[in-house]
């Protein structure tokens, strides 16, 4: 491989024309031979890590990071959605057990995936920190002086002119600095330099991404979030014991909770009446009291979904809503055990068609008057189709609401220690009531109706139905570093990719008949329709400053040709190719001689 | 609170007009920029194109090109900037576009243009109407969605022709693929309008989705120039190495620009639009914090939004990295254009995740919480 320097760094016989010329246009690292060490094991370290940090490796990295994200995506995760998993085990008892060795159920965080991108931010590392000093290096230098001969960069362009050497250099310095070029006299000749926000862009992307990162996973540590179900009229404090459901990062301790607490006044929702998409949720919103600390003040807010309440560094989502009927139940001898309760149902489907189950657990005493416990499972239409049509609701709003009951008496196991779903009956120690053809007990009630259960065993009354919404609140600290982090990228990044970094050198010298001749020459780090364009305002700015003098009598090719330095070039850059059939394209097509470091309108600025 | 009553059926109905006109003239555009290139074909200066086509391949006959600057008042003539190519790389003059350099052809290629504004002017009501019936913002479905982008690449390559780009030759393949979106728009997507689940009720939305559909129709433009660039490269060498490409492809590839600049144009509109994906994402992310609780959590549309914003910085890599320029960054460069493709159309068919909104189905809600 002859090829391993970068693209910007000019070819083999260039660079030794441009010496230190052309040199430090850019910190990126440059691509080495891999030389394989015959020395110990530190030859092999830093060998290593020579690798690790070069460019090429970067981007295999980077490669094998899209590649890596990909599974996570098409494979159930058990992050995401857990259900999905237990339903993919049943479905592939082969390949399971296979995905499970490969951490495929858990891509983002199996030990793949964070090797690849541990990897790369490590190399990231021993990037940056060394092009940042050699960075710094530049700053404090100055612009490398003219090579030997500028008609061999990229862009150049000389004159004659009647005015001292040393009067043009001063105005092309001048010149230069007004521009905010870097700029001082070496030699014979001006050197000056400008664009360096570019690789502060470049750097401050990368660093960016390293702050991103760390904040990302400063949040997974310590980030908690948990789930409530709240009735209308109910309401919860910020303590564990409170939460339906609770995760943490693992640095998390119970001290980092937030001390709020909040009741639920009114919950609205509303659908699309008509149409196709008649049912589909418009607005959900949960009215709110809350108060923050132990004693705070009562305050009140609207919840909505994108609109969480932001209490200190916690949020509280509004994020799941359904229904909860009111009953009340008396026992067999009419005292009321169960008095105005609401009783929260899951929805199953976008009709908010719901089941749950109705507990009486203390209170009640059979017609024999015995203590008994009551179970129901409970299925809930907000609006039911009407007689004969299915047991599923035809609109998710309260319009004719239906409740389903079958009941149960016995012993709920509530009490046996192991905790239960609130929605389900444990129907082991449980009997059935039975109908007169000896069948489950069932009943449809609508609002207001009330069952009697069989043998004079007590009764259930639909007296309404409240609305439900569930709660997640989410502490997550470091999202405001990510933010910082990213707006610093994209700054950064815009900075790096519009930015154009180039040097521009301007000598005078007394040439052999007395006149002085300007030669000017302009390098990008890469070719560029804006250096040789930048280079022409420059020129002629300096022109009307050091105006031209006359052609030696009879010499077409005086440019340059007393100079000796310059004699063996005019004939080489080509003279007869200046009228070279791409002249005319290349004036009106942007695309001819455009750079690529420079995608968009971008070299002006600085 | 916007119920259905908001919907108005008129302007619904004016919209569905404006977008089978937009298809009809899109498909005379496509006839004239055929006409175009047939035209083109039979050209003479097409055919010179080609001889001029391979020129030495070697470091230091490199030509130089002289860029007229100035030229005031002054007595004497003002400087010339010489420029010279970079030394080792193919010198090969860009080609004169689809009409060959045939006043018939160029005449067609013209109208092709005009007729393009036209449609595009007319699609671009269509959208506007639709979202004036929904009262949103033109994106809520897979057909919103399909309608909005189509005219947005359409704009972008407008844009570029008014910029004095070269880019007229995209048009015919622009026009061809334009016609695939809308037709699979208003036949397979078609949605009738309607309001937005409450999860999509965010001013982020507005942001993220139109920067993303933005990024998206630039990117396309960036990979219909990458394609070409690669049968161009490939004829290119094949000239230098003295083969004999065949005569359709010669009539084809000699029309357009020079492989190099092909290469370049693809770089700058890739580049140019990288911030603005690494921005979408990042609206992405905020929108979500707000929605769902979280502002990262691995969907499949966020996966993938990734997947392809790393796919772009390993082209942008690639680039700067010896070994990995020309061809090999090319097919980066497409490889990170099917990733926004998956992203956009694979996703929202094949694998479901919280972004489902995107067909007809339950709000975000449900899908999110149960
Ligand atoms: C974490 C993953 C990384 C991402 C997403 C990333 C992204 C990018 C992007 C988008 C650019 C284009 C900006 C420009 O051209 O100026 C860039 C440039 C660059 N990156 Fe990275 N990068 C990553 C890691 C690395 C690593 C590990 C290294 C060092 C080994 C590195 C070295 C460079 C260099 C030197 C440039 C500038 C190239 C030039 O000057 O043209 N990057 N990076």
């Amino acid at each position: 491989m002859s090829n391993t320097t970068t693209d910007n760094a000019p070819k083999a016989g260039d660079d030794q024309d441009l010496g230190a010329a052309g040199s430090q246009l850019s910190t990126a690292p440059k691509e080495e031979q891999p030389n394989l060490p015959s020395l110990g094991l530190v030859g092999w370290a830093r060998w290593f890590w020579r690798q690790l940090t070069s460019m090429r490796v970067a981007l295999l990295l980077l490669l094998l990071l899209s590649l890596g994200a990909i599974p996570g995506s098409l494979i159930p995760q058990t992050g995401i959605d857990e259900t999905k998993v237990a339903a993919f085990r049943e479905q592939h008892d082969i390949l399971a057990p296979v995905y499970d060795k490969l951490g495929l159920f858990n891509v983002y965080s199996s030990v793949w995936f964070s090797a690849i991108y541990i990897l790369l931010f490590v190399s990231l590392i021993g990037c940056i920190v060394p092009r940042t000093w050699q960075f710094v290096g530049q700053l404090r230098g100055r612009p490398p002086g003219a090579p030997r001969r500028l008609t061999r960069l990229p862009a150049h362009t000389t004159w004659r002119t009647e005015a001292e050497p040393e009067q043009v250099r001063e105005a092309a310095l001048a010149l230069l600095r007004r521009r905010r070029f870097r700029a001082h006299v070496v030699g014979d000749a001006v050197a000056a330099e400008k664009g360096y926000l570019r690789e502060v862009g470049n750097l401050v992307f990368h660093v960016a991404l390293i702050v991103m990162l760390i904040a990302f996973a400063w949040g997974q540590l310590f980030k908690y979030e948990g789930n409530k179900l709240i009735v209308e009229g109910g309401g919860f404090a910020n303590t564990l014991t409170q939460y339906d459901d609770f995760r943490s990062g693992n640095l998390f301790t119970e001290d980092d909770l937030d001390p709020f607490s909040f009741d639920l006044v009114d919950f609205k929702a509303t659908y699309e009446p008509t149409g196709p998409n008649r049912g589909t949720p418009r607005t959900y919103e949960a009215d709110l009291t809350y108060s923050v600390g132990a004693y705070g003040d009562e305050r009140r807010t609207t919840v909505k979904v994108n609109e969480p309440l932001e209490i200190d560094g916690s949020k509280v989502y509004l994020v799941s809503h359904g229904y909860a009927p009111v009953l009340t139940v008396k026992d067999a001898s009419g005292k009321v055990v169960m008095d105005k309760e609401a009783v929260a149902l899951l929805p199953l489907d976008g009709n908010v068609t719901s089941s749950g189950a109705v507990k009486v657990m203390d209170g009640y005493r059979n017609a024999d008057g015995e203590r008994e416990q009551l179970g129901f499972n409970a299925f809930f239409l907000p609006t039911y189709g009407g007689e004969g049509s299915t047991m599923l609701s035809v609109f998710p709003a309260l319009i004719n609401p239906m409740l389903a009951l079958s009941a149960y008496h016995g012993d709920l196991g509530v009490d046996a220690g192991t905790p239960q779903s609130i929605y389900q009956l444990d129907k082991t120690n449980m009997e059935e009531f039975k109908d007169s053809d000896g069948k489950l007990f069932k009943k449809q009630l609508a609002l207001g109706e009330t069952m009697t259960l069989p043998n004079g065993a007590g009764t259930v009354t639909f007296e309404g139905v409240k609305e439900w919404a569930g709660f997640q609140m989410v502490q997550e600290p470091g999202g405001g570093w990510a933010l910082g982090g990213a707006v610093a990228a994209i700054a950064g990044l815009a900075g790096s990719l519009f930015i154009q970094r180039r040097r521009v050198w301007v000598r005078a010298v007394r040439g052999a008949d007395g006149v002085t001749v300007v030669e000017m020459a302009g390098l990008g780090r890469s070719e560029s329709a804006k250096v040789p364009e930048e280079l022409g305002d420059l020129a002629g700015l300096l022109y009307d400053k050091a105006p031209g003098a006359p052609e030696p009598e009879g010499s077409e090719e005086a440019d340059g040709s007393d100079d000796s330095d310059n004699s063996a070039d005019s004939g080489e850059s080509g003279d007869p190719d200046r009228t070279d059939p791409r002249t005319t394209g290349s004036t009106d097509t942007d695309t001819d001689t455009d750079t690529e470091a420079v995608p968009a309108e971008g070299a002006e600025q600085q | 609170m916007t119920l259905a009553a908001a919907n108005n059926e008129n302007l619904a109905e004016i919209s569905n007009v404006l977008i089978y006109s937009a298809m009809a003239i899109y498909t005379l555009a496509f006839f004239a920029y055929i006409a175009e290139w047939l035209f083109g074909s039979r050209s003479k200066v097409g055919r010179t194109a080609a001889a001029l086509t391979p020129k030495a391949d070697t470091v230091r006959t490199a030509p130089a090109v002289t860029v007229n600057k100035g030229g005031g008042t002054a007595v004497l003539e003002r400087p010339k900037v010489v420029v010279r190519a970079s030394s080792g790389s193919r010198d090969v003059p860009d080609g004169p576009g689809a009409h060959g350099g045939d006043e018939q052809g160029d005449l067609y290629g013209r109208i092709a243009v005009s007729l393009t504004v036209l449609a595009f002017l007319l699609a671009f009501g269509g959208v506007l109407t639709r979202a004036l019936s929904v009262e949103r913002a033109p994106w809520g479905n897979m057909y919103e969605f399909n309608i909005t982008f189509s005219t947005t690449a359409v704009g972008v390559y407008l844009l570029l022709l008014a910029l004095k780009k070269n880019v007229r030759w995209i048009g015919l393949f622009l026009t061809t693929s334009v016609l695939l979106d809308l037709g699979l728009a208003v036949t397979v997507l078609y949605t009738a309008s309607d309001q937005l689940v409450p999860a999509l009720h965010s001013y982020w939305l507005y942001i993220h989705v139109s920067t993303a559909i933005l990024c998206g129709a630039v990117f396309y433009v960036g990979a219909i120039t990458t394609v070409m660039y690669l049968f161009k490269d490939s004829y290119e060498n094949k000239l230098a190495s003295g083969g004999r490409p065949g005569s359709f492809a010669t009539s084809f590839l000699e029309r357009l620009p020079a492989s190099s600049s092909l290469d370049k144009f693809a770089y700058r509109v890739n580049a140019a639009v990288f911030p603005l994906w690494t921005f979408t994402i990042i609206a992405g992310a905020i929108w979500a914090g707000d929605a769902w609780g979280r502002y990262w959590g691995w969907d499949p549309k966020e996966t993938w939004s990734f997947i392809t914003w790393v796919a772009y910085a390993c082209y942008l890599h690639a680039r700067a990295t010896a070994g990995w320029k020309g061809r090999k960054a090319a097919y980066l460069a497409l490889g990170a254009f099917a990733c926004w493709l998956f992203n956009y159309y694979g996703v929202n068919i094949f694998v479901s995740g919280k972004h489902s909104y995107a067909d007809v189905g339950l709000g975000v809600l449900q899908s999110a919480g149960f």
